[in-house]
């Protein structure tokens, strides 16, 4: 009893790796999505067309994707839209989104709360209020239920 | 509509005898209680204790009156009237992991059961050992079966399962029944066999149910989606995504109108449009009661601001008749062409009854087409 029970390496076992009933996600061909362009969101927020910019980073979600490097860009290029917007603009920015739209900004916001920075959450929770009154709490629940994340 | 609080714990599920006089629910432990309809109350006449483990589902043949229940202890008991009691026959369902659902189907000469085995148990009576037998449907499923519903020709299935997806199966048993005719979900139907499998839902299904003519199918995921497909050549899917928590129930009223109930408490119309195969809210079912609105005092502002950080009156009491989660809705009166009444029980161990035509006037702008 004493001999085996002083290393608890085993407790670190993935067991569920061994598992032969694992439930595994269809692979869904991802590996083309590149997510939002950077150039063009970055001349549309320059020029001051915040909307725009908006709409551009909101397109082409790396959401197939298994490169965290993909990812971690356009998550840092939707932060960057977002913290460009003045307070008061942002709640028409937020309706002028889709049903789709919503959804993935709020996606996109859960993701930024993972990695606060500065001023960031502050900035977010702002969005968040918006996107809430716009989405309602389905769209939290998309958020946690989606297993392919952005 | 009219609202009886049965018990304090959830209840489990529940199914109607077929003048509605009595009702069987699971008082979330291992028995069933059946309470008879007396006036305006309800009084308990029967306790159905067989199973070991919690009691997940209960259905009621109408023709036969015969109640099957299943439970997490992997059994299913098949109950018929002896003269004042219930009797229980073992069904051996060969699964491993506990049953989560039962459906009787419409001829009522099988039942469908789904488990956390990943499997459907197909069981129908076998004459000459005079005994329940099942057969599995394995194939495709790969996670929990949480909910079924069968076709009226008896034969297709639809099982909504925790993999994401809603399947149509066939459940054709050759020992029991004809061939079935040709439907609009395919012509050929070997037992086990996909006839539909849906796409893009991305939460585990918790409702599925056929409409009155058996060409579509509704049901409603945890991704706060609830989603149609019509049968055909190629099936057409429309879903709508909602703004509110998910849905755990879902029924058609009528072959266009449905109405799901789930963890916002209070149940919703949802309307189908054929012509453009997009599905759309109807609007919430609840009418809540006038609560009067008094005014706020600067002090309780100044309060509110400091306890809530909002200035909102708005109280954190549910104003909906249910005061926790709807887990069942079932049909009552009219069927699923034309529902007149139906009746949801919850987690509040509360059941109501609605009446269609009530809330057809009591909301002006609810059409039920």
């Amino acid at each position: 009893m004493s001999k085996n029970t002083v290393s608890d390496r085993f407790r670190k076992v993935d067991v569920d790796e061994y598992d032969e009933n694992k439930f595994v996600d269809e692979e869904d061909g991802g590996e083309n999505q590149l997510g939002p362009d950077e150039a063009e969101v970055d001349s549309l927020i320059r020029s001051g067309n915040l909307m725009g910019a908006l709409q551009a980073v909101l397109k082409n979600p790396p959401i197939n994707t298994k490169n965290q490097n993909v990812k971690e860009r356009a998550e840092g290029l939707v932060l960057k839209v977002l913290s460009s917007f003045k307070t008061s603009d942002i709640e028409k920015a937020v309706q002028s989104l889709d049903k789709t739209g919503v959804d993935l900004l709020m996606k996109y916001i859960y993701r930024g709360f993972e990695k606060p920075s500065d001023n960031s959450s502050a900035i977010l929770l702002q969005w968040h209020e918006k996107a809430l009154s716009a989405g309602g709490v389905g769209s939290i629940v998309r958020v946690l239920t989606a297993r392919k994340t952005v | 509509m009219s609202y009886h609080s049965f018990l304090l714990e959830p209840i489990s599920c529940h199914a109607w005898n077929k003048d509605r006089t009595q009702i069987a629910l699971c008082p979330n432990n291992h028995e069933v209680h059946i309470y008879k309809k007396d006036g305006s109350n309800w009084n308990k006449i029967h306790v159905l204790k067989e199973h070991n483990g919690q009691v997940t589902g209960i259905d009621w043949a109408p023709e036969s009156n015969r109640i099957v229940t299943c439970g997490t202890d992997r059994n299913a008991y098949v109950w018929t009237l002896k003269g004042d009691a219930w009797k229980p026959t073992l069904v051996i369902l060969r699964i491993n992991r506990a049953a989560r659902c039962v459906k009787w189907s419409p001829k009522e000469n099988k039942f469908a059961v789904g488990s956390g085995s990943r499997l459907i148990s197909v069981c129908y009576f076998e004459q000459d050992n005079d005994w329940w037998v099942c057969k599995h449907i394995k194939k495709p499923i790969r996670s929990t079966i949480l909910c079924l519903d069968w076709h009226p020709n008896n034969v297709l299935l639809a099982a909504g399962s925790c993999d994401f997806k809603c399947r149509i199966f066939s459940a054709y048993i050759k020992e029991v029944e004809e061939k079935p005719a040709p439907t609009a979900w395919g012509s050929k139907m070997p037992f086990g066999e996909v006839m539909f499998e849906s796409t893009g839902t991305a939460g585990w299904v918790h409702g599925v149910c056929f409409s009155d003519s058996g060409n579509r199918v509704a049901w409603a995921s945890h991704d706060s989606t609830v989603a149609v497909a019509e049968g055909g050549k190629t099936a057409v899917c429309a879903s709508l995504t909602s703004e509110t928590l998910p849905l755990l129930c879902v029924t058609f009223i009528t072959e266009n109108s449905l109405v799901a109930a789930g963890h916002d408490c209070y149940p919703v119309l949802f309307v189908y449009d054929s012509n453009k195969a997009a599905l759309s809210f109807g609007g919430k079912l609840d009418i809540p009661k006038q609560s009067a609105q008094k005014g706020m005092s600067a002090r309780e502002r100044f309060q509110n601001l400091d306890k809530k950080a909002t200035t909102d009156s708005k109280e954190a009491v549910l104003e909906s008749v249910h005061k926790n989660s709807i887990s069942q809705l079932s049909i009552l009166n009219g069927g699923k062409a034309q529902c007149a009444k139906f009746c949801t029980t919850g987690m509040d161990g509360g059941m109501t009854i609605w009446d269609v035509k009530t809330l057809e006037s009591a909301m002006k702008d609810l059409k039920i087409v």
